[in-house]
């Protein structure tokens, strides 16, 4: 039935992908009619949430935002409809549809967000949309791999950015960004500045995957294509940048923010590049890119100058718009030729004329190649390293001549190659991809001709608004194509030179570079094994240790570690006073003759060699208790403790029942260290009983549940109003515990029996 | 092990437990009881009804899966706690009804909280059957 059901193409892939292809586009249309006004000012809005915690859901909407949402929407609409036949007849694809919806929801929470706690949240609802888009293919253990990977990097910088969330808003007191942003000198000068910096970082570089947490991002190309396309992309892994651009404000301008962010952004840059060159899968080139991209822009943040912040924000826009049409491209030749290999793909361009053409447009834009967009984006780097001063200009320079020429390599290598040239020989004879695959790149690839040509359009409405956002109030921005000779215009034509000369020898460099990297001892995937490999190693030390299989040995831990800590508090602390809060002659008559029961019980359990003898004095034990309840009046207690007495010997019986016959291990240091554990605890419960007894008794709790059981639970058992009215939150999670438990213990049982010997040979 | 004293006696005494964790779980608003007890009594009742029976004998008895009735019980405590919502306010703040109330009389009151007390009988109930059941049958 599986058969048929893939074999029948539905149309824009059915209800599922309708629903994810009109949800983006509805957004984009309703956010591309708030440009003109959120170009002049910023909205914000918002509204209670958990306002105990202080947790706004608020939307700020400034052109930073509105950047993002944009690109998030439009992206968004394109890689949906191209899902919905990329994907389409796939017996999975309604789930990965409520996948990437899910993240769609997470990434725009996230950017329109004007609270920390909430932009923490969106970003938690992405990592773990993430985890479930790369690791969409399930059946496969690199996808697996890689999906986890994705997941511990990016959850592990999460919770430090959680966090430095948590130290900003105690010091700032407010979590809303709006109000952070106003005090930003406080925060600069504050000396918890340094470690909010380095958490807000640790979050912003394993999401945005800076050297040394790259190497999941080119893992994470076990995605399907389109998810490449869009989160690791496009969107996602913008979210450090975002969140850098968002906190500008408040921690930028200072040293430490801009040696950290241009050192490892550049660094991160100019190895993606490298590696770019390396690789021979098209797509894992294009992860490298995309490295190089997220380099970039850390280091333009870093830099904070007003050019350098408009070059950031124009290059996150130029780089969305050709790197997704890139990835939808290589999804289209995938599909037609069944390879990726750059060696074998060639000559594709009569083929596939359409694909060659959104191709072309999108990798000359990356080359930087006048008139499209990514020129002006080139321009404006340039223009921001020029700008700046001493060693800071020759490192933002050098750094961003290095990456833009081997960019230039890199568009080469996906673009020019498999397209031009003599047919090369692929698994599948190539053909013209459909027309949901193809519209994406095709208006990605227009855009960036437009913006190329009219770069003003996108200054005035995007860029400008976007930098005023980041940077602070600032004279409006012009965007040319042409800028006249300049520096950067030099800069530039030395890029093309370069870069043309590196992709004449570009099989050479990486048949280099790959016997650098087989000689290279420093592998960060490798390593992240070893990590990995070391906690489970350690977790199986000290599970060993602690939890040897032997029940003994578990009551043992548990009851010394009882000891240790409550005594020793006891002890260290002074608690005990000397006062005790009983003397022998308030205690009744009868209570001595439940005491006296109680003490045979124990004894008898303490001696007995039969295990029904000792649950049978255990029993004796919890009556007697029980019986005390009742002669200070406790009746509930006293039914409770009775019942629950009652069910364990009837549990402990039947367990006893099933626990096999082991050789008694009663030597005497063994009964002598049980003793003492046992001794001890009794020791520690009966000081602690007496001393409280002996303190003050705080009475306030009793009355006021005594005031208020009636009037306003209407009922006049307080101990069970509390439990099913003042706390039934706690009620509820006991139990939850108990259904559990009992649900565990069940699963336990039967797992118990599949593996009886008897059972194992049928 | 078939006890004749055991099995008559156990035919009386599971009608009145059960009666019994009825009458516990309804007074505890009170008096002493409450679902807690009241699932405690009623679990026990059929504990003696699979000592002096057998498992299959107790869980045809009872009808429905223990472990079914402990997560139903989680169920209805936690749409009990939701009601609230309903009235615009925290959750599990206790919602309450006097039926046929009129002057001098308070009517009979139904709450929110009586089928949390509800929900809290059927997890005791439902999870220690559950064990229960589960450690008679493998022997």
């Amino acid at each position: 039935m599986a058969e048929d059901y893939t074999k029948v193409p539905r149309f824009m892939g059915g209800p599922a992908g309708w629903i994810s292809i009109v949800f983006p586009a509805v957004l984009f249309v309703y956010f591309m009619g708030l440009l003109p006004e959120v170009a002049e000012v910023p909205i914000l809005r918002g509204m209670d949430w958990v306002p105990s915690l202080g947790i706004r859901l608020s939307v700020l909407l400034d052109g930073l935002s509105m950047t993002f949402a944009l690109l998030i929407t439009g992206i968004g609409t394109a890689v949906t409809l191209y899902s919905s036949r990329y994907l389409g007849d796939h017996p999975h694809y309604p789930r990965f549809v409520c996948y990437l919806l899910a993240f769609m929801v997470g990434m725009l929470g996230l950017v329109l967000s004007d609270n920390l706690l909430s932009i923490f949240v969106f970003w938690e609802v992405t990592t773990i949309s993430s985890y479930l888009l790369i690791g969409f293919n399930a059946d496969k253990a690199v996808s697996r791999r890689s999906a986890l990977q994705a997941l511990l990097v990016t959850g592990a910088g999460g919770l430090t950015l959680l966090a430095g969330i948590i130290v900003l808003g105690n010091v700032a007191g407010t979590y809303e960004v709006s109000g952070i942003v106003a005090q930003g000198d406080l925060i600069r000068n504050h000396p918890m500045y340094l470690a909010i910096l380095l958490m807000f970082l640790a979050g912003a570089f394993t999401k945005s995957a800076q050297v040394p947490f790259h190497f999941w991002l080119p893992n994470a190309m076990a995605a399907p294509t389109p998810v490449s396309a869009y989160l690791h992309s496009a969107t996602m892994v913008k979210a450090g940048i975002f969140l850098m651009a968002r906190m500008n404000p408040v921690l930028g301008d200072t040293p430490v923010w801009f040696w950290v962010l241009t050192i490892f952004g550049g660094v991160t840059a100019v190895f993606a590049s490298v590696m770019a060159i390396r690789q021979t899968d098209i797509k894992q080139v294009l992860a490298y890119t995309t490295l190089m991209a997220l380099g970039t822009l850390t280091m333009l943040i870093g830099a904070g100058t007003h050019y350098a912040i408009s070059a950031a924000m124009l290059f996150l826009v130029v780089h969305s718009l050709y790197k997704a049409a890139l990835f939808l491209m290589i999804g289209i030749v995938d599909h037609s030729t069944g390879t990726r290999d750059a060696n074998t793909l060639s000559g594709l361009g009569r083929a596939m004329p359409l694909t060659a053409i959104a191709a072309a447009l999108a990798a000359l834009s990356m080359a930087g190649i006048p008139p499209l967009v990514g020129f002006v984006g080139k321009e404006y780097m340039y223009k921001a390293g020029l700008g700046l001063e001493g060693g800071a200009m020759y490192w933002v320079i050098a750094m961003t001549f290095a990456a833009s020429a081997l960019m230039f390599v890199a568009g080469g290598i996906v673009a020019w190659k498999p397209f031009t040239g003599k047919m090369g020989q692929t698994p599948h004879k190539a053909h013209e991809g459909p027309w949901q695959m193809l519209a994406g790149p095709l208006v990605l690839g227009a855009l960036s001709l437009t913006f190329g040509l009219l770069p003003d359009l996108l200054g005035e409405y995007i860029v400008g608004p976007a930098a005023r956002a980041v940077y602070g109030p600032h004279e409006d921005l012009h965007l040319h194509l042409w800028g006249g000779f300049n520096a950067a215009l030099y800069l530039s034509l030395a890029t093309f030179a370069a870069g043309w000369l590196l992709y004449l020898c570009h099989q050479k460099l990486r048949g280099f570079l790959a016997r650098f990297e087989a000689s290279n001892p420093v592998d960060f995937d490798a390593g992240w094994d070893r990590l990995l490999d070391g906690f489970k190693a350690f977790a199986a030390w000290q599970t060993a240790l602690i939890q040897n299989g032997s029940l003994q040995r578990y009551m043992a831990v548990i009851f010394a570690t009882f000891i240790v800590l409550v005594g020793g508090t006891y002890l260290f602390k002074g608690a005990f006073d000397g006062a005790i809060g009983l003397s022998a002659a308030e205690v009744h008559p009868v209570q001595w003759t439940v005491l006296a029961l109680i003490i045979v019980g124990a004894i008898l359990v303490t001696w007995t060699h039969s295990r029904m003898t000792a649950v049978a004095g255990m029993g004796v034990v919890g009556i007697g208790v029980s019986l005390i309840f009742i002669t200070f009046s406790a009746p509930d207690v006293a039914i409770t403790q009775l019942l629950v007495e009652v069910l364990v010997v009837v549990l402990v019986s039947l367990v006893m029942l099933r626990l096999p016959y082991l050789p008694r291990r009663s030597t005497k240091t063994f009964r002598a260290g049980h003793a003492v554990i046992a001794g001890g605890v009794g020791a520690v419960i009966t000081f602690l009983m007496l001393s409280v007894l002996g303190s003050d008794f705080d009475p306030r709790l009793t009355e006021f549940f005594e005031k208020s059981s009636y009037p306003d639970a209407h009922g006049r058992n307080i101990v069970n109003v509390i439990l099913v009215d003042f706390r039934a939150l706690d009620t509820f999670g006991e139990i939850t515990v108990v259904t559990m438990a009992a649900i565990a213990a069940y699963a336990l049982l039967r797992g118990i029996k599949k593996s009886t010997p008897d059972e194992k040979e049928t | 092990m078939q006890s004749l004293i055991l099995t008559t006696t156990t035919r009386l005494l599971v009608a009145l437990l059960l009666v019994f964790s009825v009458y516990a779980l309804l007074r505890g608003h009170n008096l002493p009881g409450g679902g807690f007890i009241g699932g405690l009594i009623g679990a026990t009742a059929f504990i003696l009804y699979t000592i002096a029976a057998s498992v299959d004998e107790a869980q045809r008895a009872l009808r429905v899966d223990p472990a079914n009735m402990a997560m139903l019980g989680v169920g209805v405590a936690g749409l009990a706690g939701l009601s609230a919502g309903l009235a615009g306010q925290p959750f599990f703040t206790g919602q309450w009804f006097f039926l046929f109330a009129s002057e001098g009389n308070e009517g009979i009151p139904i709450s929110s909280v009586l089928f949390f007390d509800i929900g809290v009988y059927m997890a005791v109930f439902g999870g220690i059957l559950t064990l229960v059941f589960a450690l008679e049958q493998e022997i």
